[in-house]
């Protein structure tokens, strides 16, 4: 049995699963900081 | 003293001062230290002689499966912090800890099934290990509910600290799970005592733990500081309804 599709699909699995919790968490924060900026900033 | 050092952080304003620099130091030198290891352990290792090249993925695995128990420790302590000293930011880091843990278990379980396969010809059976770590994954799940369910309702989240603290029976059941049971996995490797892995793949692995960790401390920060700014929102918001 080759043991490359195993090996290439955890790390893909990996690769996938943190860059979309990266991402998706960093996209989050900058929103909710400038929204939150953005209300301090009105009067 | 350790309680006045505790509670200088819990201002939010304070721990945002620290966070805000850091987060961008832990993100891209977890990046760096997880690309690298990775490369390392996959190029410049040698085969294992009876698992073959499987045992590259040893450096996904392992940091996966540390920092899916570790994620639910963090849960557990913050839990008892927040429920027995009121700290303010200690609810709002064990909420940001439940969705990188509950990735983390996730990738453990699917990686671990992955090598299973060509290793012990199946890709999962039932025994103490495999099991109790699925029981994390669901306990993660169940956890992320009960916080998002409070949150709604506008209550800080006791319960879901209490069934933080519970769920952390688990944590040990998972590490001795090897050896109260038979079980197709391996036994722990790594103890306090040393290590039975060869140094050339140990080097890589503990390379690859420290930037798992980093990545999950600026993935930490970045959901706090996430939540921290939601809660501003809307006590803004409240202000301006008030008016």
């Amino acid at each position: 049995m080759p043991h490359a599709p195993f090996i290439i699909a955890s790390f893909v699995v990996t690769g996938v699963g943190i860059s979309w919790l990266v991402i998706s968490s960093y996209l989050a924060m900058r929103r909710a900081e400038a929204s939150a900026d953005e209300l301090r900033q009105q009067p | 003293m350790r309680r006045r050092v505790m509670h200088r952080f819990a201002n939010p304003a304070r721990f945002l001062r620290i966070a805000k620099p850091l987060t961008p130091w832990l993100l891209w030198l977890g990046i760096a230290l997880t690309l690298g290891a990775c490369l390392w352990g996959v190029f410049f290792t040698p085969t294992e002689r009876l698992m073959g090249d499987t045992v590259k993925i040893i450096f996904v695995h392992v940091p996966a499966a540390w920092l899916g128990m570790g994620g639910w420790t963090g849960i557990a302590i913050a839990s008892i912090v927040q429920l027995v000293w009121r700290h303010p930011l200690a609810g709002v880091s064990a909420r940001a800890i439940a969705v990188p843990g509950a990735t983390f278990a996730a990738i453990c379980l699917i990686t671990g099934s992955i090598w299973g396969r060509p290793t012990w010809g199946t890709w999962w059976v039932w025994d103490g290990r495999l099991t109790s770590m699925l029981v994390l994954f669901f306990l993660y799940l169940g956890y992320i509910a009960l916080s998002n369910a409070s949150s709604e309702k506008g209550d800080t989240s006791r319960v879901a600290a209490v069934f933080g603290i519970i769920g952390a029976v688990n944590i040990p059941i998972i590490n001795r799970s090897v050896i109260w049971w038979e079980s197709q996995h391996q036994k722990a490797s790594i103890t306090l005592g040393g290590s039975s892995i060869d140094q050339a793949y140990l080097v890589p692995l503990f390379v690859s733990v420290a930037g798992f960790s980093l990545l999950f401390g600026a993935l930490v920060l970045m959901r706090m500081r996430t939540a921290l700014a939601e809660m501003r929102i809307e006590a803004r918001m409240r202000r301006m309804a008030d008016y």
